[in-house]
Formats: structure tokens, C-alpha cells, sequence
């Protein structure tokens, strides 16, 4: 079980050490700079971090030692002449996802950004980052995807099946789920079932705005996304998603979700006030988890502020792994758990804004 | 041959960056003379279209340049210029 992760925040890239019940920051890298995702590829063990110079571009950074060096590889870039809209050409504004294939020799590692191009790398770290190009030339992308919080469309999530990797999920904001089933040749829209209150058909077919995207790893055709307008699950591989928000509660507005890995009933969320106001739900901090399967919903405040608080959890900034659970917020509060979800140590209450942590080997 | 001097902050990423003669008549030569001297250096100024990144101005002597999309102010071998980053944070 690990007992590491890496935390990226507005300031810099943070390594986290679990010592007894609790979590200790035992290491920093990049100091200064926004680390806006992290990842560490389960084949060979590297670490990536992403960061966004304000000034000098998203760059890529990778790590075979374990952070004792770093390497700066190219970041993707989009090819002359891709264009987001007609007359727009597209350049890389942000790096939102990382996920690497699972099993087999030909590995690879995909990763998601804005304005909506899914790339991939091969194994060498000389070669530069390929647009899916399939996925650009997807019919749907220039007329019908969109950017939420950010100014374009972008990839946030994504899954690869661990029974199969020619089997791939992304979320994109906003657009929906889409999936391929020929490893990136040709894809499809997930989004039956998805209600989008913000289109003027709240059934269309794409244009959704899935915050955040995960699967139940022992049971991958479980997934789940908090969503701008709720919670939905689906048991199907995306085939039908069913809403599972709590009527009158809190879990319904949010950007993270953590999926139990074993039990596909299981899952937390982050619960926010409103997509107009955006803090704690009465700026009360809470951690929702529900057992079965989201037909109902616990809400744990125990070791969460109560009163005056105004944090949210970013999409990538809360993640389980066995009974430990880890969330940071925007304003730079970072808690553990080690009862599930039930109860919630602080790790730090003085770091910069936190985007995203990743548990690691 | 231009000298080229630069921010400080480029510094961070390129500890052995220092002011520099390069051959060049307009700036996209001198860009990519920089990325022949310091690989991966011209990222860092040009997004991956070649234009001039949003935060970051180049100086000729003490004139910005006009050219943000193809680089194709022109500059002669007396010309200084200097490339930095927009000023944030008040």
C-alpha cells in the first residue's frame, strides 16, 4: 500500500511521507512555480509533473529517481495549422490529465489538455508528444465542445481499462465522456442519461460537463463523475449514466470525487456551494462518501473547519487509496484520513492553493 | 552580430544563459540562434507556432517589436535587444 504522494500546488511540487497515522511533508520541488498536475506512470515508476509558467509556457517535467533529478521533456504541441475553432489555432494552454497504457509493450502515456487535443508519448523520453489526431478530427469537437471555467474545451480525465488497453475513457469540459475501443482510432460519445440544465437541451448528446472522471478499478464498467449538474454513476461502461446526487443534502455541486479501487459502491466527493458562489456549503468544510452505490450519502465534518471557511477542492485534490483518503483546497489546507473519510487530520494549514495530489508506490 | 541580453528570470532554466552575439536580420533568426545555442530555450519564448508568447516582449534597442506573430522585425548588426517577461504582480 503506498504510503507516499506527490502534491502540486500554485508554489511548487510537494512529497508527502505517511509516518505512523499521520502525513509529514518530507520533500519540495520547482519552488515558485504552479505545479498543476502530477502523475506516477505504474509501469516504470517515473514521476511527471506539469507546470504552467504564467509567462513561459506549460511545460514537462519527469523524474526517474524519484525526484533526486528532473528532466524537462518537450511538451506537446499542436501540429501547424490544428485550429480550435475556424480560424483559431489551437496552442497549448494547460496540461489537465496524465494515464499511461497498463499492461503490454507498447506503452505509452496519454495526456490531456486544453483547448480539448488528447496526446500521447511513447516510452522514449526523446520523443515529443503525438496529437490523437482522431480525436481532433472528431466531428462534434469545433462546433459542439466548449470551454467551462477554462477559455476552451479540455481533457481532465483519463481512464484506461485495465482489462484492456485498446479501451479508453476521457471527460472533457465541456463536451461529455467519449470512449474508444480501438486504442484511440475511432470514438464515441457516453452521455445518455447526463443531464446538462445549462443547454438549452439538457438531453443533448454532447456538451456536458463532467468535472472529474474515475472508475472502480476492480470494476472498471462502474464509473463515476461529479458533474456540474450532480452526481451520476453508470455500471455499464458509460452506456447509461444514472443521476445519484443527494436529494436535499450536499453531495450534488462539486469539482473531486475519490472511487473506492475494490468496492464499486463506494465513492467520496467534495461538496461546494453552487456554481455561482463556489466555497464550502455554508462555509462549513465536508467530505460526502456514500456505500451504496449513491443511493444515500454521509456527510463527515469531524477535524474540518465548521465556521468562516471558504475552501473548495479542485477536481484532481482528493484521492483514496485503501482506508487513507488525501483533499487540499484552494486555499491551501491540506487533510488525511485514515478511517475512511470518517474523520480528517490536518497535514499542513499554511500551503499555497492546491491543484492536485496523486498517491504514489 | 546583435547582442542579445535577456531577463534574469530565464536564468532559473538556463543557469548558463549570458548576453550574447548572434548573426540575424530579423528576430525569428536570432530566436531560433538562440534555441541552436540553448535547446529547448526557444519554447520558452515562442509557442509551438512561432509567435511571440502572450507575457513575453522583445525590445530593440528600446522599441518593442511589432511583429509578435512572425518575428519579422528587421535588425542590424548595432542593434541590443533584450528579451523579457511582462511585469505581474503590480
Amino acid at each position: 500500500m503506498s504510503e507516499r504522494a506527490l502534491v502540486g500546488t500554485r508554489k511548487g511540487l510537494l512529497v508527502l511521507q505517511k509516518k505512523g497515522s499521520h502525513w509529514k511533508i518530507i520533500d519540495d520541488f520547482f519552488t515558485g512555480i504552479p505545479v498543476n498536475m502530477v502523475y506516477q506512470d505504474t509501469q516504470n515508476g517515473d514521476w511527471w509533473a506539469a507546470l504552467d509558467h504564467g509567462h513561459w509556457g506549460s511545460k514537462l517535467q519527469v523524474s526517474s529517481d524519484e525526484g533526486n533529478s528532473w528532466t524537462e521533456v518537450e511538451a506537446p504541441k499542436y501540429p501547424e495549422g490544428a485550429e480550435v475553432k475556424d480560424g483559431v489555432p489551437a496552442k497549448l494552454n494547460y496540461i489537465w490529465a496524465f494515464a499511461n497504457s497498463l499492461s503490454g509493450t507498447d506503452h505509452k502515456l496519454y495526456i490531456g489538455t486544453e483547448p480539448g487535443g488528447l496526446f500521447h508519448r511513447n516510452g522514449s523520453l526523446e520523443d515529443g508528444a503525438h496529437l490523437v489526431q482522431s480525436l481532433w478530427d472528431h466531428p462534434s469537437r469545433k462546433e459542439q465542445w466548449f470551454g467551462g471555467g477554462r477559455d476552451n474545451p479540455g481533457i481532465h480525465s483519463i481512464l484506461i481499462d485495465p482489462r484492456n488497453n485498446e479501451h479508453i475513457y476521457i471527460g472533457i469540459s465541456c463536451a461529455g465522456v467519449f470512449k474508444s475501443e480501438d486504442g484511440g482510432s475511432t470514438w464515441t460519445h457516453r452521455n445518455k442519461g447526463l443531464n446538462a440544465t445549462f443547454l438549452p437541451d439538457p438531453e443533448m448528446e454532447i456538451g456536458h460537463d463532467p468535472h472529474i472522471l474515475k472508475f472502480c478499478a476492480a470494476q472498471p464498467d462502474v464509473m463515476w463523475q461529479q458533474n456540474h449538474c450532480g452526481i451520476f454513476r453508470t455500471t455499464n461502461g458509460g452506456e447509461l449514466w444514472q443521476e445519484v446526487s443527494q436529494e436535499g443534502g450536499p453531495a450534488f455541486f462539486g469539482f473531486a470525487l475519490a472511487v473506492h479501487e475494490e468496492n464499486p459502491e463506494r465513492a467520496w466527493v467534495a461538496p461546494a456551494q453552487s456554481d455561482e458562489i463556489r466555497v464550502a456549503i455554508d462555509k462549513k468544510l465536508c467530505i460526502s462518501r456514500t456505500d451504496d452505490g449513491g443511493k444515500t450519502w454521509t456527510d463527515f465534518r469531524t477535524g474540518l473547519p465548521q465556521e468562516h471557511c471558504y475552501d473548495i477542492v479542485y477536481r484532481h485534490a482528493l484521492v483514496s487509496q485503501g482506508n487513507d483518503l488525501l483533499f487540499g483546497t484552494t486555499t491551501g489546507n491540506l487533510f488525511s484520513s485514515a478511517d475512511e473519510g470518517e474523520s480528517w487530520d490536518v497535514v499542513s494549514n499554511y500551503l499555497p492553493m492546491i491543484y492536485c495530489i496523486e498517491f504514489i508506490e | 552580430m546583435a547582442h542579445v541580453k535577456f531577463t534574469q528570470a530565464l536564468r532559473r532554466f538556463y543557469p548558463d544563459l549570458k548576453p550574447l552575439h548572434l548573426e540575424g536580420s530579423t528576430i525569428a533568426e536570432i530566436v531560433q540562434g538562440l534555441e541552436d545555442k540553448y535547446p529547448g530555450l526557444k519554447d520558452y519564448i515562442v509557442d509551438e507556432h512561432g509567435q511571440l508568447r502572450k507575457h513575453v516582449n522583445i525590445f530593440i534597442q528600446n522599441s518593442l517589436i511589432k511583429d509578435r506573430t512572425h518575428l519579422q522585425d528587421k535588425i542590424t548588426d548595432q542593434d541590443e535587444i533584450y528579451i523579457m517577461q511582462a511585469l505581474s504582480g503590480g
